[in-house]
């Protein structure tokens, strides 16, 4: 375990220069190429027309979702943030591996800890670029304000962007350590989150055994504090903390792994053999 | 935890200044049943370049990724510049650089951006002089503005030694840094990092397979195979030794099993 900490090479401090150096890399990478800039925005304006017509539709033949309106395309937007929050910080770790620079990277005094910051960093620039146009088409076409959730947004987007960067620090470890043959799973494992995460429906849909697996999921206490505000017109604090307090558990172990993972990489020899 | 918001250089003091550049001593790595690196020890003294010889799979490659710090050893010692690898690793990479034909570039960056990039991260003061000063001296000032992937493979090298020499360092490992490059470019880059090396005082462990360029260049060789020293001399000796004229008839003679002509 010491030397898993050691990893992360606190020591010496945490130098901005590097963090900006690499969101500067990622920065310079995005604008060097529009697919990459229209893809952004593409899939999350996709989303919100085809769940906000869906919603449009039910909303006007069933009581309970003209009751509960916004709950499908409120749900899709968070989602989209979880999603894109975690494949933004994926896809800047998977670009080194494509460009293969991990080992200029590596072999420069560049820290894991500052390099995970960078990738986080840009996670927010991403989402930012993706997520922003797709709320606006929501408040235009639908008459949906994510904004009108007021204070308890921001707790959803901190548990959402937390357990995203989780899982982003994961998955590339696992790159890191397997090679790009690991690549599929960043694309496919918060697909596995989402049934149990209940994004479109209530966790009392679940059978009851599976609704424990689903509470160990910080967003689930989201989707379930986003149905209850729209729902219920309360906002669960207690729920928002369950996530937070699950965050922080799933943040050390994905830093742990990343480092074993790390490590592992170097006993193996891994990172001057990128490729598949 | 401290947040270091300024960019200056972060070179700590050498803790012994009559220290090798390098000192590997019984270094082994084992993968699996595979036995890459066996039990070597050598050193690259400060000021000269040092030659690592061997056949494709000798294990220099290995060797040189366990002294940087990317592959860690199964046994034995390595020192860079006095700091122990892989513990004081963040005392040391401010200080040496690398290229290798196992990392690329950016390929969609600029060289200035992919230059900038590095300089920040090595905290290079005065990043935009150093990339001009470099740029002039790599014949790149043309090219500085397109995408590295646009270049041709000569000019791509030169894109990776500019990044190599960023930071001005004290010790530079090179992996084939001519291979794929026609002899005119060879030559004029290893011209260029003489000049380097006398200018700057620095050390250089250089594996090549190229055995003219390493009679020019180096005033010490490592000759490996499979994974052991054949032999850690300098050229002339080792000439002398197996009783050839060139490193490229000594290299034959350790590549096919011949005895030296001194213990024959």
């Amino acid at each position: 375990m010491r030397s898993l900490i050691e990893g992360l090479e606190f020591g010496r401090g945490i130098a901005w220069h590097r963090i900006s150096a690499m969101v500067m890399r990622y920065w310079y990478l995005l604008l060097s190429s529009w697919p990459r800039l229209f893809e952004l925005v593409y899939w999350p304006v996709l989303q919100v027309i085809t769940w906000g017509f869906l919603q449009s539709y039910v909303a006007q033949n069933a009581g309970f979702f003209a009751r509960a309106g916004g709950t499908l395309i409120g749900a899709v937007i968070l989602w989209d943030i979880l999603f894109r929050g975690q494949l933004g910080f994926s896809i800047s770790f998977l670009e080194e591996m494509w460009a293969r620079n991990l080992g200029n990277l590596m072999m420069s005094p560049l820290k894991p800890i500052e390099f995970l910051i960078a990738l986080m960093i840009m996670s927010l620039i991403r989402l930012t670029i993706g997520v922003l146009p797709m709320v606006l088409l929501a408040m235009v076409v639908f008459d949906f304000n994510l904004f009108g959730f007021g204070l308890p947004l921001g707790a959803f987007f901190c548990n959402l962007i937390f357990t995203s960067w989780a899982l982003g620090i994961f998955v590339s470890g696992l790159v890191l350590r397997h090679g790009l043959g690991a690549e599929s799973i960043v694309w496919s494992l918060m697909f596995g989150v989402m049934p149990l995460a209940c994004v479109y429906y209530p966790v009392s849909v679940l059978p009851h055994w599976l609704q424990f697996v689903a509470w160990l999921l910080p967003p689930t206490y989201v989707f379930e504090g986003m149905r209850a505000l729209l729902i219920d017109h309360q906002f669960r604090g207690d729920l928002m903390l369950w996530a937070l307090g699950i965050n922080v558990l799933l943040f050390v172990a994905a830093f742990i792994s990343f480092l074993a993972m790390l490590n592992s990489a170097r006993r193996h020899g891994s990172l001057i053999q990128s490729g598949e | 935890m401290a947040i270091d918001r300024h960019s200056e250089p972060e070179v700590p003091a050498l803790p012994t200044a009559t220290a090798a550049a390098i000192e590997v001593a019984h270094l082994s790595k084992v993968y699996k049943a595979t036995r890459a690196v066996d039990d070597i020890s050598f050193t690259v003294p400060r000021g000269g370049v040092t030659g690592l010889l061997g056949g494709n799979g000798a294990g220099k490659t290995t060797t040189i990724a366990m002294i940087m710090g990317l592959v860690l050893p199964s046994a034995g010692r390595i020192r860079v510049l006095g700091c122990a690898m892989p513990e004081q690793r963040a005392d040391v990479l401010g200080r040496i650089n690398f290229e290798s034909p196992y990392v690329d570039m950016p390929s969609r960056l600029t060289v200035r951006q992919n230059l900038t990039v590095f300089g920040k991260l090595y905290a290079v003061p005065d990043l935009a002089g150093r990339i001009a000063e470099l740029a002039a001296d790599f014949d790149l000032t043309e090219f500085l503005d397109r995408a590295s992937g646009k270049l041709s493979a000569g000019q791509k090298t030169r894109v990776a030694l500019a990044k190599a020499l960023i930071n001005r360092p004290e010790l530079l490992l090179l992996d084939e840094p001519t291979a794929s490059l026609d002899p005119d470019t060879a030559d004029w880059i290893r011209s260029h990092l003489e000049r380097y090396r006398k200018q700057r005082g620095a050390s250089i462990l250089l594996a090549s397979h190229n055995m003219l360029e390493v009679e020019r260049m180096c005033d010490r060789v490592v000759i490996m195979k499979r994974g052991r020293i054949e032999d850690d001399d300098t050229p002339s000796a080792i000439m002398a030794r197996y009783n050839r004229a060139t490193l490229e008839e000594v290299f034959l003679d350790v590549a096919r099993g011949r005895a030296r002509d001194a213990e024959s």
